[in-house]
């Protein structure tokens, strides 16, 4: 039994083009060209979703970007479901599916509209006072709430589309297509500039291709008329670029704008494939043109939400632009001539405009004139007391307002109708402008923030800036550009323009009623539910500051950001606390303007692009040997190569006794190395390190620490002199690029005297480091002609060598305490490398081992890694290591903090070894250390920073750091876990082989 | 998002910077002869000026070169960019 409000005349609607589509699982039919709402509304259906807090039936109020209340699903149940989309901005394809949004079981029926009637039990702030106690029942509150509320659901299956990011460079960016967008848009390229034009509606024209308005008229023809030609004249305009379905999302510093572009979200699910979903454009240009036109705001009246009640604008525009009339039995509520246009739109095209209820006395213009020739009933000096219908409105009541407009009086008046069209003015949408960082000012005689102070070369044209009749609108529009521009003459130069004056506006915040306030519900922000009544009791609670009022009440905190009842509130305050709206001020607008989807914001940064990731030369030999892989700072390095289903655990054991007793290989190209040269190399790290290095001899190695300036341990690693002004410095895998940004910073900024020069060779080398007892004899077979003899190639020395022909240094130098040699050959030839060692030592056993077997080796030999043992809080006394620093060195990065009263602490955390009483547990890491277990708070003396199983000792090792650890040995302390205490005695951090014998086994 | 123009590059994108604190800090030349609480000035103490301030700035993705800029904190306007060791404009 629903109606047909199609109305057959609209060149926007392709009435050929038929298309059904399903809302709350019923199916409709409307035309290409349709919005969801528009479509909607030509079946009469305004019902569509249900408010948040009251549960408040709620209908489609607006065509557009702003709407509070049509907040549908999209195609709920697949896997492009979206939540929280307008029904005004829906292009409606075949197939399309929606749902409304916060009503359970259904719209029409919904148990959350209980709220409704408890609704005095609701005030502002009732969530924050009532949820808040008991603390501990927050979470059942918070069920309650989360569960009735619904705000949609999001897609629980993998989005299916591909989402694209792209940086635009322009002269002039224009944001919006309406008739002040388009002539900026055309005189700026026509004068060389190179012009971008963004509209977020698939249409150009703005409100000015569907204005009726027969007594504006630009060039003597109807404006409409006028700008389809300009329209189409862009065409033939070079260095103009248009893009339509694209909405300016972020508006910030320095001219760099965030932009959506839909590409696919009118067409059919067939259509959609493979293809680009959205496109997020980065946009900088030198100058921005804003022209993103005004929105209409409503009026504050009691019982103003229900279905039915919308913009009057919107009436017009779902008329003139769709085709639809938006009821049978209309009425308008205005306060200035627009609403006048609105019917007369609907009168003309034959619908039933039952009478307009004006709050101003009186109005002469030509368009008022002629409603009343049209014999349409005009109620002067009147406002809207009372509205009813549930899920529709039915009825109006209306009474005369006194002159001073607080009060009504006289006998009510019902009318009955099924829609109501209201016109409270209009209100700039200046939100890009301040999100820019500039500044508005309060224009006393509009009633409008206007723009103000620009922070960037930017200007405000058309309605957005203030300007809100036609005649005004070119005449400033084209002062603007010139200026901006910096040209002489435009198109609009020689433009005549008649309009139709309006005389009058009146602005009244809020209507009153013949009922108390207390007793009335007059909807300042829809879909949150705050009320004129909310505001007035926040003020009466103390809240003064705006920010803090729309916190309290939820004003303008919904998905459409108060879009338009934020003036209303701010006027409403300004009335009741008897302050100028000028000195409130506005909140702050955020962006997004319009929500972005997830997929737009990520872009193509999802799945293996999510995160970079590097991966060293060997990588394909540790796959095809099925190794486990963790993730090192960016790199993907060999974890463990677990054999027949070895856990890891059983591959560790495995792999840290072959290293030991035959050979071990580890991919230890992810070090980074840094090569240093210059004449003043030596000295330069005699500065960075805390060790000397003026003596070491060209073709040694020498292990050295880096401080911070604060004296705290930052990176550690072997350097090697390859000549006389040559180093090649390694840092550990994780610290590499910081480290080299932390030396180019000393040097280009404090040392700049010095000839040094430092590149990342880190990438250019790939590093096999090959241990054990029989590392000497599978390098010998190798690099038969190298002299491996310890005279020759002793520990911590140097030696440059070829593979064939590959070229390659090797250090003898050793991380796990076993004889070792670290071979270095060109990136490309990592692999080969790799594979020679592991053929050349098949006969000795020889085991690839990953970076866990590593860390135990290490730990066995009481070997630090920087920022597992320590964490930015350990000095190197800390971490025992004294004989590191330079006593005679004068200076170097952090020795001065050495010697703060701080870091001279005894009861410093100090590095020490850890044993366990019970030889098999193995602690856990990170757990705490105290020494006494009855203690109430307990003492926390430090905590475990390495541990593992060493098969080696066949015992429980442990590196921890303690409160005076130094001077404990022998000490037993607990590691006091959810189940059991553990007994741990205090140990020398160095397990394994302490006089370094195995280094020249 | 500022737009930086790099003295050695050019204009570039915020992204490809890192801020490296307060300028004109100089790292003392004997530090061994400061008192622990001439080092602690040194070492912690920073301002944090709403307004013009003058600050080190590196193109960590690009040139890698360190420079200092003159910015206003309140309304992040960059007010002038000079190498590293080139005098500051004067207000
Ligand atoms: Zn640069």
């Amino acid at each position: 039994m629903t109606k047909n409000l199609r109305i057959k005349s609209s060149e926007y609607i392709d009435e050929t083009n038929r298309i059904s589509f399903k809302f709350n699982g019923k199916t409709y039919h409307g035309f290409k060209g349709d919005t969801l709402a528009s479509a909607l509304l030509a079946n009469d259906v305004h019902l569509v979703g249900r408010s948040f807090k009251y549960h408040r039936p709620r209908g489609i109020m607006t065509s557009g970007s702003e709407e509070p209340n049509a907040i549908v699903q999209v195609n709920p149940g697949t896997n492009r479901t979206e939540p929280n989309v307008r029904a005004t901005e829906v292009e409606i394809y075949e197939g399309l599916e929606a749902s409304s949004q916060n009503c359970w079981p259904s719209v029409e029926f919904d148990i959350g509209g209980i709220n409704n009637f408890l609704s005095p039990f609701f005030p502002a702030g009732f969530y924050y006072k009532t949820f808040m106690w008991p603390a501990s029942f927050w979470e059942k509150y918070e069920f309650f709430i989360r569960h009735s509320a619904g705000l949609g659901k999001s897609p629980t299956t993998t989005d299916p589309d591909i989402y694209d990011h792209r940086n635009v460079h322009c002269d002039v960016l224009v944001v919006g297509a309406g008739i002040s967008g388009i002539m900026a848009a055309k005189n700026a390229a026509k004068n060389n500039f190179k012009t971008l034009l963004v509209e977020e509606k698939n249409e150009l024209g703005g409100s000015t291709i569907y204005e009726n308005n027969e007594f504006n008229k630009i060039d003597n023809k109807a404006p409409s008329e006028w700008l389809k030609k300009e329209i189409e004249e862009l065409k033939n305009i070079k260095n103009l670029e248009i893009k339509t379905r694209t909405s300016v999302a972020a508006y910030h510093q320095y001219n760099y704008l965030l932009a959506r572009e839909n590409l696919t979200d009118h067409l059919e699910a067939k259509d959609k494939t493979n293809k680009i979903r959205q496109r997020l454009l980065k946009i900088r240009a030198k100058k921005v043109i804003l022209a993103t036109g005004a929105l209409e705001r409503p009026l504050i009246f009691n019982n103003n939400d229900r279905p039915g009640i919308m913009l009057s604008s919107a009436i017009k525009k779902y008329s003139e632009f769709y085709g639809v009339a938006c009821g049978s039995k209309n009425v308008f509520f205005t306060n200035n001539d627009s609403a006048y246009e609105s019917a007369m739109s609907l009168y003309n095209k034959g619908i039933n405009v039952e009478a307009i209820i004006d709050i101003r006395e009186q109005s002469e213009s030509k368009i008022v004139k002629k409603v009343k020739e049209a014999g349409i009933k005009i109620y002067w000096s009147h406002s809207i007391v009372n509205t009813t219908g549930y899920k529709r409105l039915n009825s109006i009541s209306i009474m005369k307002l006194s002159n001073d407009g607080t009060s009504v009086t006289g006998s009510k008046i019902s009318i009955s109708c099924d829609c109501l069209g209201v016109a409270g003015g209009w209100t700039p949408a200046v939100h890009l402008y301040t999100q820019s960082g500039s500044k508005l000012k309060f224009d006393e005689e509009k009633k409008v923030f206007l723009p103000n102070q620009n922070t960037s070369e930017q200007i405000s044209v058309g309605s957005c800036g203030g300007d809100f009749k036609i005649d005004e609108i070119i005449k400033n529009l084209n002062q603007k550009l010139k200026d901006t521009l910096n040209i002489n003459e435009t198109d609009l130069d020689s433009i005549k323009v008649e309009i139709d004056q309006e005389n009058s506006k009146r602005n009244i915040w809020l209507l009153p009623s013949d009922k108390p306030l207390g007793k009335t519900k007059p909807f300042v922000d829809y879909q949150n539910d705050a009320t004129a009544k909310d505001i007035k009791l926040a003020l009466r609670e103390g809240f003064r500051s705006i920010e803090h009022v729309k916190r309290y009440t939820t004003t303008g905190m919904g998905t459409d950001q108060g879009k338009l009842g934020n003036m209303h509130a701010l006027g409403i305050i300004a009335d009741t606390a008897g302050v100028k709206m000028g000195e409130l001020g506005t909140t702050t607008f955020r962006p997004p303007y319009t929500p972005l989807t997830f997929g737009t914001i990520v872009g193509r940064n999802v799945g293996k692009f999510f995160d970079i990731f590097r991966r060293t030369p060997m990588n394909d030999w540790h796959v095809e040997n099925k190794a486990e892989f963790e993730n090192v700072g960016q790199w993907k390095r060999a974890w463990y190569y677990p054999i027949n289903g070895e856990t890891m655990h059983q591959a560790v054991q495995r792999e840290s006794k072959a290293a030991r007793e035959s050979a071990g290989i580890l991919d230890a190209s992810t070090l980074g190395k840094i090569d240093i040269q210059g004449s003043d190399a030596s000295e330069f790290l005699n500065r960075v390190y805390t060790n000397a290095w003026s003596k070491l001899a060209i073709g040694k190695c020498r292990y050295g620490l880096m401080l911070n300036e604060d004296g705290m341990v930052y990176d550690d690693g072997v350097t090697t002199r390859l000549g006389e002004n040559h180093y090649i410095m390694t840092t550990t895998t994780g610290g590499a690029a910081n480290v080299l940004g932390k030396l180019e910073d000393y040097l280009q900024t404090e040392w700049p005297e010095l000839d040094v020069y430092l590149t990342s060779v880190t990438d250019h080398y790939a590093t096999a480091s090959l241990c054990g007892p029989y590392s000497k004899k599978i390098l010998k077979k190798i690099i038969p002609d190298l002299d491996l003899s310890d005279e020759n190639f002793p520990h911590m020395s140097f030696k440059e060598s070829k593979i064939g022909n590959i070229q390659c240094r090797i250090m003898r130098i050793s991380f796990t305490g076993e004889h070792s040699y670290e071979i270095n050959v060109q990136a490309s030839y990592g692999k080969d490398l790799w594979e020679k060692c592991i053929e050349a030592g098949k006969e000795f056993n020889i085991t690839p081992y990953g970076t866990e077997t590593m860390h135990l080796l290490r730990a066995e030999k009481g070997f630090i890694i920087v920022g597992q043992d320590t964490d930015g809080t350990m000095t190197p006394i800390d971490l025992q290591m004294d004989w590191i620093v330079s006593k005679k060195k004068y200076d170097f990065i952090g020795k001065r903090s050495l010697y703060r009263s701080d870091t001279m602490r005894e009861d410093r955390k100090q590095l020490v070894g850890l044993l366990t009483d019970d030889p098999n547990i193995v602690l856990e890491e990170g757990a705490q250390i105290v020494s006494e277990l009855n203690q109430s708070p307990v003492e926390m003396l430090g905590h475990v920073t390495s541990s593992y199983f060493s098969p080696n000792l066949k015992k429980s090792i442990a590196l921890a750091v303690v409160r005076g650890g130094k001077d404990m040995m022998g000490k037993k302390l607990f590691v006091p876990m959810e189940n059991k205490n553990i007994n741990v005695t205090v140990a020398n951090p160095v397990f394994y082989d302490e006089k370094n014998e195995r280094l020249n086994a | 998002m500022f737009l930086i123009n790099c003295p050695y590059c050019g204009e570039r994108d915020q992204q490809e910077f890192k801020a490296g604190g307060e300028a004109h800090i100089e790292r003392p030349k004997q530090p061994t002869e400061l008192s622990d609480d001439e080092w602690a000035e040194y070492l912690f103490m920073r301002k944090n000026i709403k307004g013009v301030q003058f600050e080190r700035w590196n193109h960590a993705h690009g040139c890698r070169k360190w420079f200092n800029m003159v910015r206003d904190t309140s309304n992040d306007e960059i007010k002038a960019i000079y190498k590293m060791g080139e005098k500051p404009p004067s207000q």
